[in-house]
């Protein structure tokens, strides 16, 4: 470890949790690149015959985005809600209350590295599902800007439900009830095109759906709705997301008394 | 300017289901001058680590102001903790982190490059220098309370704040701790310690302040609480135990017993009594009072609730 990597307060947060992660790479990075080469091996073998997305793009490789785009989410949520509840539960988190950094230099440290991990294992999983099915990459600053804001955007959701946990039980309740239905029920196995129109609708209320969608345009060059209306659905979701894990931060929100 | 200075601080807790509100601390004030050895002295619960939560910025106040070195601990927090340096009571750690990386790290957070030297020293003085690359889940707990103080100092703190820092730990520790912090106290660092140890208190601390119930009830130099004693302790040792009408009046330690008297005349009523009530005393000694004694008197006098103020 340098000391010029721990040049100030935020960089030196941003540093730590980036560490704390890596320090584990193997349960925090490896472990969701097997769980997607698990899912590529399954859905893309079983359902590879059956299930036609769009035209010149094979199931399998349709697949390969969205698992990407999944991993990076997930990871990127599991990233600041496992380390803040864990530092509430061992008690440590006092040593970053006693000092001088603002709610913004918190915000920035743990929703970048949220960002670095979700990437980190995002670029995992496409590395190694791409063996599979080769998506292409037609936009990749595309790709890139969803990938980014996705993984911020759920970064700040898992600072928000860290804050609000109290135990990791209740983080569980938060990761099994909200965050795995929308990410499954966001067009990662399939087209909202092949739902009924019903659920086309409740799709479309689904900030995950625009996340998976408007990535899966930057390998593809086609998608569901319109990129720019995605990434603005994104952005926007971010922003308000943002502003409420700021709010908590300030306030001390069960953090401080 | 004073180091610490506490205004009016009132905090309480609102109720939690069928339960009361809490007042943990009702209108605290008092100064703790720069170079201080500080002591703040009270039975659980009476609002020590209240009053040094708000101080950290780790609680809020409902009342009252709170500033180091002139910087209120709300409004200009940041300024506020660069100049404090808090070892909390609970012991707590980092376990993804060695013992120079938690450091390192903590050092970082004030925005300090460059503070190998200091972390070496710091290492040496508090006997860890040879767990620098041991991870923090092999320390033991003694250990692992070092590692606390390290990193409450890592920063150069004006002030450090010492919340039972030696609750549980061994021999050694308060040694090599003592030492440390006095030295960092003769070097000009101003130092506030609540502890249950009262003669580590009555050792080191030039002035102390008592709470009860969250209201302080003692202000005064050490010397003028000790002077001030309305006491001497009569001593002995007991075969049997002591009537209760006689235990009532006195501090009882398996078979030690202390009664707090006034003159020769109480003494002999006391030992009058022991004798009557057939026991048999052995080892009797009058002694000055402590400031173990000194606390207990001033909690007992609590009834009146009016704060005994000292000369200084």
């Amino acid at each position: 470890m340098k000391d010029k990597f721990l040049t100030g307060g935020w960089q030196t947060l941003l540093y730590k949790e980036v560490l704390r992660f890596w320090k584990v790479a193997g349960q925090t990075v490896g472990a969701p690149i097997l769980t997607s080469v698990l899912y590529m091996l399954i859905f893309g073998h079983v359902m590879a015959d059956h299930v036609k997305v769009y035209d010149t793009v094979s199931y399998t490789a349709f697949l390969v985005p969205g698992l990407v785009m999944m991993s990076v989410l997930q990871n990127a949520f599991a990233n600041s809600s496992s380390s803040m509840v864990q530092s509430k539960v061992m008690g440590n988190l006092v040593f970053l209350l006693l000092t001088p950094l603002s709610h913004w230099h918190w915000f920035i440290a743990y929703v970048g590295s949220s960002v670095l991990r979700g990437l980190a294992v995002g670029l995992g999983v496409l590395v190694v599902t791409s063996l599979y099915g080769q998506p292409g990459l037609l936009h990749p600053l595309w790709a890139l800007a969803f990938a980014v804001l996705g993984a911020a955007l759920l970064g700040s959701l898992g600072l928000i439900a860290g804050l609000w946990a109290d135990k990791f039980d209740q983080m569980a309740v938060f990761q099994n009830f909200v965050i795995m239905p929308m990410t499954f029920l966001s067009g990662v196995f399939y087209s909202i095109h092949s739902l009924p129109p019903f659920w086309q609708t409740i799709s479309h209320l689904n900030p995950f759906f625009y996340m998976i969608d408007g990535f899966r345009y930057g390998f593809f060059g086609v998608s569901d709705i319109s990129p720019w209306i995605s990434l603005a659905m994104v952005a926007a979701a971010w922003l308000a997301v943002s502003a409420t894990a700021l709010h908590l931060l300030k306030i001390g929100y069960k953090i401080r008394h | 300017m004073p180091a610490v200075s506490f205004q009016s601080v009132s905090k309480h807790y609102p109720s939690r289901g069928t339960g009361s509100a809490v007042q943990a601390l009702d209108q605290v004030s008092f100064d703790i001058e720069q170079g201080e050895f500080f002591g703040l002295l009270g039975p659980n619960g009476a609002g020590k680590t209240s009053l040094i939560s708000i101080l950290a910025g780790l609680s809020r106040a409902s009342a009252g102001s709170v500033k180091v070195h002139g910087h209120d601990v709300y409004t200009d927090y940041a300024q506020a903790r660069r100049l404090l340096g808090v070892v909390p009571q609970e012991l707590v750690f980092d376990p993804f982190f060695t013992v120079r990386e938690s450091l390192r790290i903590q050092s970082g957070y004030f925005g300090i490059r460059n503070n190998g030297a200091w972390i070496d020293e710091l290492l040496e003085c508090l006997g860890l220098t040879d767990k620098a690359g041991a991870n923090m889940r092999q320390l033991s707990g003694g250990m692992k309370r070092r590692v606390l103080v390290a990193q409450a100092l890592v920063h150069k703190p004006p002030v450090i704040v010492l919340d039972e820092p030696t609750a549980g730990v061994d021999v050694e520790l308060r040694q090599t701790l003592w030492q440390f912090i006095a030295r960092l106290n003769r070097e000009g660092s101003t130092v506030l310690l609540t502890t249950h140890y009262l003669e580590e208190a009555e050792a080191l601390c030039g002035r102390i302040a008592m709470l009860k119930q969250g209201r302080m009830v003692a202000l005064a130099s050490c010397s003028d609480l000790l002077k001030n004693a309305t006491s001497n302790v009569l001593r002995f040792k007991l075969d049997r135990e002591l009537p209760p009408a006689l235990a009532a009046k006195a501090r009882v330690t398996g078979r030690v017993v202390q009664f707090p008297a006034h003159d020769a005349l109480e003494i002999e009523q006391y030992l009058a009594a022991v004798r009557e009530a057939g026991l048999a005393v052995e080892d009797v000694e009058i002694r000055k009072a402590d400031l173990e004694d000194v606390f207990l008197e001033v909690m007992a006098c609590q009834a009146e609730r009016q704060p005994l103020k000292g000369q200084s």
